[in-house]
């Protein structure tokens, strides 16, 4: 199958909604998808025997800064039996100054991978992933305060009174 | 907003009278580098693993964000330190593609990368085989393989000035040609070491007690490894012929022949220990085959001039066109990925995400380890074959 038939597939499966932009200004192809929708769109893509995305490659967040406001999810998506590349993006709006995280569903019941990503993806960018059933610190200590990939990010002075330099 | 109890939580407040909770690292010699495991233990059986990764992190994505491609190519040497041509290549690649120069580089480049990248491979797995015959309690196969890997160690110093994080490989060409007298060196190193390869394989391949350790040891079914994102021996361990080198064909790959050794249940069940561990020695002998025929292209058809130049194609400024894109190459350890973003208009990248083989290796180690004795989960540990400073970045 190759882009456009999955861009088909998924329309005719959720709807006009699921896809809200298609990127095609790079080298790779990108489908942005309706956050609400992206669990189902990847149990579907893993399933259907037309497509069958059964390994994850990458789950990277991306922050886009204060002026923008924005916050983004990308799966980088491999199938083995059809030797196929896929790129699926959700992105949200939120306010890095609102004393909330930004909130995304959790694809690690899809594929396990995404279990070590997506706590990866907390640690660093503050992403929260509804449904992640072990969302820890991954690489920084437990107690380390903010979130280093975000672009508003301030090192900090110091770490239980070390100073850092 | 209110976190829900982690399944950490959960697995180490409720322990039961019988159960034990153990550490095991970070400064434990067969976790190969600064990994804590965490072990809920009844006796010596253990009933859960919860690894704690960290201890080596050093930001290398953040650093990514102030640093150009070119100046990034030594942070990404440092990320899995025992394969840095390898980091290096997949790297180089994606900055090429992403600028469109990836057809324009000489077949002496590209043959002479293939070359360094298949040495490495060689020294890596190496590395893997004899700290793994240690983990077991053989010692010799570790002397041996440190041995032959010196040897490797120092041709590519030669080549590139360091020992271990070369910087060799830039973005459009080499740092510089190969030394006068590589290629001859090279070659008698190869014939020096394929009969060392064959005492290895009869010290420790055919070693009953080493079979007895590992084999039907840590089996790991394949659709367990491919929804876990194993890669490299891991997968092939497993069953499944999946070589990125073959399936993206990328560099020179496509020109030249090997084979893919995949697991089999030779000694025990497919996708054990021993397989895991026998298809690294099988790699070493398709990468034997590899450097012999680099060897030939490059004394031959491809052989040096002094009007090649290596850095001709370098570009003066790397600047590629607004998008993302991501590249993926097999790794000693496995898929090794890059995912960039580029804003087109500065040398640096807006995000550089690295997607380490054994990071993902090593989050399946959970699974295939409750209920093993402990010295079966060192015996499992070590045919996952991790580097701490590439899970940790």
């Amino acid at each position: 199958m190759n882009f456009d038939e999955i861009t088909d597939l998924l329309r005719d499966k959720f709807g006009d909604g699921v896809i809200s932009a298609i990127e095609k200004t790079g080298l790779q192809a990108a489908l942005q998808i309706d956050p609400e929708l992206i669990v189902q769109v990847c149990e579907e893509l893993r399933d259907n025997n037309n497509t069958w995305f059964d390994f994850l490659s990458c789950l990277s967040g991306v922050d886009h800064g204060l002026e923008k406001n924005k916050f983004e999810i990308v799966y980088h998506l491999a199938s083995i039996p059809h030797k196929q590349q896929l790129v699926l993006k959700t992105i949200k709006d939120h306010d890095s100054n609102s004393g909330t995280l930004p909130s995304f569903h959790s694809v690690s019941d899809v594929w396990r991978t995404a279990e070590w990503h997506e706590r990866e993806a907390f640690d660093l960018f503050g992403i929260y992933f509804e449904g992640h059933p072990d969302l820890r610190r991954i690489l920084l200590p437990d107690d380390w305060e903010g979130y280093p990939l975000r672009k508003d990010y301030q090192a900090a002075e110091e770490y239980k009174g070390i100073k850092i330099n | 907003m209110q976190l829900n109890k982690t399944r950490y939580a959960q697995l180490t407040e409720g322990l039961k009278p019988e159960e034990m909770l153990l550490n095991m690292g970070p400064q434990h010699p067969s976790t190969h580098g600064v990994l804590r495991l965490e072990l809920i233990t009844d006796g010596e059986i253990v009933k859960e693993v919860i690894p704690h990764m960290g201890y080596l992190h050093r930001c290398f994505e953040k650093h990514c964000e102030s640093l150009t491609y070119q100046q990034i190519i030594p942070f990404v040497d440092r990320m899995d330190y025992l394969a840095s041509m390898n980091n290096d290549h997949a790297f180089v690649m994606g900055v090429e593609r992403m600028m469109g120069i990836d057809k324009d580089i000489p077949k002496r480049v590209e043959y002479i990368r293939v070359l360094v990248c298949e040495l490495n491979r060689i020294s890596s797995h190496l590395i893997a085989i004899g700290t793994y015959g240690i983990d077991i309690g053989a010692f010799t196969p570790f002397l041996w393989c440190f041995r032959d890997r010196e040897h490797i160690m120092n041709m590519l110093e030669w080549a590139s000035g360091s020992r271990m994080l070369y910087n060799y490989i830039w973005v459009g060409g080499l740092f510089y040609d190969l030394p006068v007298g590589f290629e001859e060196r090279c070659a008698e190193f190869i014939s020096y070491f394929k009969p060392k390869l064959t005492e290895l394989n009869q010290l420790l391949t055919d070693n009953q007690i080493f079979i007895g350790r590992t084999a039907g040891i840590g089996v790991l079914p394949l659709d367990v490894a491919i929804n876990y994102g194993c890669s490299g021996p891991m997968l092939r361990g497993s069953g499944l012929k999946w070589d990125l080198r073959r399936v993206d064909e990328y560099s020179v790959y496509p020109e030249l022949e090997f084979d893919i050794p995949v697991g089999s249940g030779e000694m025990g069940k497919t996708g054990d220990c021993w397989d895991r561990y026998k298809i690294r020695t099988d790699e070493i002998a398709e990468s034997i085959r590899i450097i012999e025929q680099c060897l030939n292209r490059l004394q031959k058809e491809l052989k040096r001039s002094p009007e090649f130049d290596p850095r001709a194609k370098l570009p003066k400024k790397i600047i590629p066109k607004e998008q993302d894109f991501y590249i993926r190459a097999e790794n000693p350890k496995g898929e090794l990925g890059y995912y960039f973003i580029c804003d087109g208009k500065t040398e640096i990248p807006k995000r550089v995400k690295a997607r380490a083989p054994s990071f993902n290796n090593l989050s399946v180690l959970p699974e295939i380890s409750r209920g093993v004795l402990i010295a079966d989960l060192v015996a499992i540990l070590g045919s996952i074959d991790i580097v701490l400073g590439e899970v940790d970045r």
